[in-house]
């Protein structure tokens, strides 16, 4: 159910700017992998990449490779919408879908692959997403209300129960908890550790404790001023990186000296 | 709520500013509902006579209002429900195409196009509607009753000017075309990106988003430039008068050289001769299409307002 990502020498430009310089790691099934760094760093960017989502953004473009269980996201004849199916995405802020109820809003995606689901199978995939996204109590009863009538956190949660119901193997995430107070926060850190089981986790985060709390991995990336490309400093494991990295720019950075 | 002591209201400082602005509101407000008045009480005064007039006031074989009135109701609501048929989809269409799939060049351009379609006066497109249109059509017609004339629509004998409500329901179409793709064209530049991408995120392709975001988000801004069109073309006099081939009749038939005509086209064709209460009897026709178009719009208002929790304003 989760795969391994390789990421070699990756660059990414928008037209001719060059904004991530040649990033190479390996990201491990079922571990949940944190991108720290300071804004404007590269590190979304760079997290798009890993589902072609940069190519929405008019002008971006990527060298190098991205391989998921050994296939290359950037291949000649792959489809980006095939990619994104095993590859989901949660972004920064909560966008359930406002035109649809709650439980349409899960079955949003997994309705593209089987349009002929049956009321039951759907019935079934809602309950199974949203218990997979620690919502299921508090929406059981109100399944065909507005998705925007939730809360942020619960919007947030919608979103990751949207994203599960397509069953991808990967799942990235763009800050998810920057939009929202410390206790859907801290039910979305839970969240995390439960979804570990069962699929790869990638998520950028500002806030150094976030990462350290749910990330078993931590890839620091930094950027050397205004104009020049983000760059991978330093990619270890979590308990390394935030006691003793080996890189002077990221202490700098998780002790808070800079950033 | 329970009794409490009366505490001295705080009145809020009133700057004269504020007083000249939303005295200025209120007359413009007030205004409107004046005008609407006006002509409202005006259509009902100038209409009873009407209601009441024998059956040789009315011209051809009418006996009374109603069965007047008929026909012309049946060829205005017809001609333009012909019209929206055509021009809703392409709109969308084209609404879709500027926003989401032209490259941006193409895009800006063909917007000037569709705008500037809206600033051609109603009598250009009547004169080609009859000019150009209609003997341009008139063999498909000829056609289309000789392979298809066994479906009622297409029922003969054909029209041999091709000055038929079909003709004029693809005039109508072209000139109510412009307000609805602009309309729709706003709506769906106002799609969040937030949701686009949400859609992209799940594996949609560009049509599956666009079905999953942009079109369910633009809906109720589709229908409110649709209703638009839908008056525009209710009321539309000049192109029909000139291009349609009149008769007092009720029927379906698209190709036909009899064709039922509209309120407007007729209140502009009869006008010139009518006296006494003939003017009453044209006016009537008026207040009738002033109804219907008053039904179309609370229509119209009621489906937007239906869904009003999923309609992503919130």
């Amino acid at each position: 159910m989760s795969k391994r990502i390789e990421v070699n020498d990756l660059n990414v430009y928008y037209s001719s700017f060059l904004a991530v310089e040649g990033v190479s790691l390996t990201i491990e099934p079922r571990t949940v992998t944190a991108f720290i760094g300071p804004s404007g760093c590269g590190k979304s960017t760079f997290l798009r990449t890993l589902n072609r989502m940069h190519e929405v953004i008019p002008g971006a473009r990527v060298e190098g490779e991205v391989l998921i269980d050994g296939n290359n996201l950037y291949g000649a004849g792959v489809d980006p919408v095939l990619v994104r199916r095993q590859v989901g995405m949660v972004f920064q802020r909560p966008n359930p879908f406002p035109t649809m109820s709650i439980g349409d809003n899960v079955l949003a995606g997994a309705k593209l692959n089987n349009k002929r689901m049956s009321k039951s199978e759907g019935d079934d995939l809602i309950e199974k997403s949203l218990r997979g996204a620690n919502l299921w109590n508090e929406v059981k009863d109100r399944l065909h209300m507005p998705g925007s009538g939730l809360s942020g956190g619960q919007q947030q949660r919608l979103c990751i129960a949207r994203a599960i119901a397509v069953n991808p193997e990967i799942i990235l995430m763009d800050e998810p908890c920057s939009a929202l107070d410390p206790i859907s926060t801290l039910a979305i850190e839970d969240l995390i550790e439960e979804m570990k089981q069962e699929f790869t986790i990638v998520i950028v985060t500002h806030n150094m404790q976030q990462a350290s709390r749910v990330s078993d991995r931590t890839a620091f990336f930094n950027i050397a001023g205004t104009g020049k490309p983000g760059k991978l400093i330093e990619y270890d494991d979590t308990t390394t990186m935030f006691s003793n990295p080996s890189v002077q720019a990221t202490e700098d950075y998780v002790s808070g000296r800079f950033g | 709520m329970t009794t409490t002591v009366a505490a001295p209201a705080i009145t809020a400082k009133e700057r004269p500013g504020d007083r000249v602005f939303s005295t200025l509101t209120v007359v413009a407000s007030s205004l409107i509902l004046a005008v609407l008045a006006a002509v409202a009480i005006f259509l009902v005064a100038q209409s009873m006579p009407a209601f009441v007039a024998e059956s040789d006031d009315f011209k051809g074989d009418a006996t009374n209002f109603w069965s007047y009135v008929g026909p012309l109701v049946f060829g205005t609501v017809w001609s333009a429900a012909l019209a929206m048929i055509f021009a809703v989809p392409l709109a969308i269409g084209v609404a879709l195409f500027i926003t989401h799939f032209a490259p941006r060049r193409i895009a800006q351009g063909l917007g000037y196009v569709v705008d500037l379609l809206a600033a051609v006066p109603s009598v250009v497109f009547g004169l080609w509607g009859i000019g150009v249109l209609a003997p341009a059509l008139q063999p498909y017609y000829a056609n289309l009753t000789e392979w298809f004339g066994w479906f009622p629509l297409f029922a003969g004998p054909v029209s041999g000017t091709g000055r038929t409500i079909l003709t004029v329901a693809i005039v109508l179409a072209v000139m109510v075309l412009p307000i609805i793709t602009a309309i729709s064209r706003e709506v769906f530049l106002q799609t969040p990106r937030l949701h686009e991408e949400a859609a992209l995120a799940l594996g949609a392709t560009r049509w599956e988003m666009i079905r999953m975001a942009v079109l369910p988000f633009g809906r109720p801004g589709v229908i409110s430039g649709a209703m638009l069109g839908l008056g525009r073309a209710l009321g539309e006099t000049m192109a029909v008068a000139m291009v349609l081939s009149p008769a007092t009749i009720i029927s379906f038939a698209l190709v036909q050289s009899q064709n039922p005509t509209t309120i407007a086209a007729n209140i502009a064709l009869n006008f010139p001769e009518a006296h006494d209460v003939g003017v009453n009897i044209l006016i009537a026709t008026g207040l009738i299409l002033f109804v219907i178009t008053l039904g179309v719009n609370s229509i119209a208002r009621y489906i937007v307002g239906r869904r009003k929790a999923f309609s992503g304003a919130n």
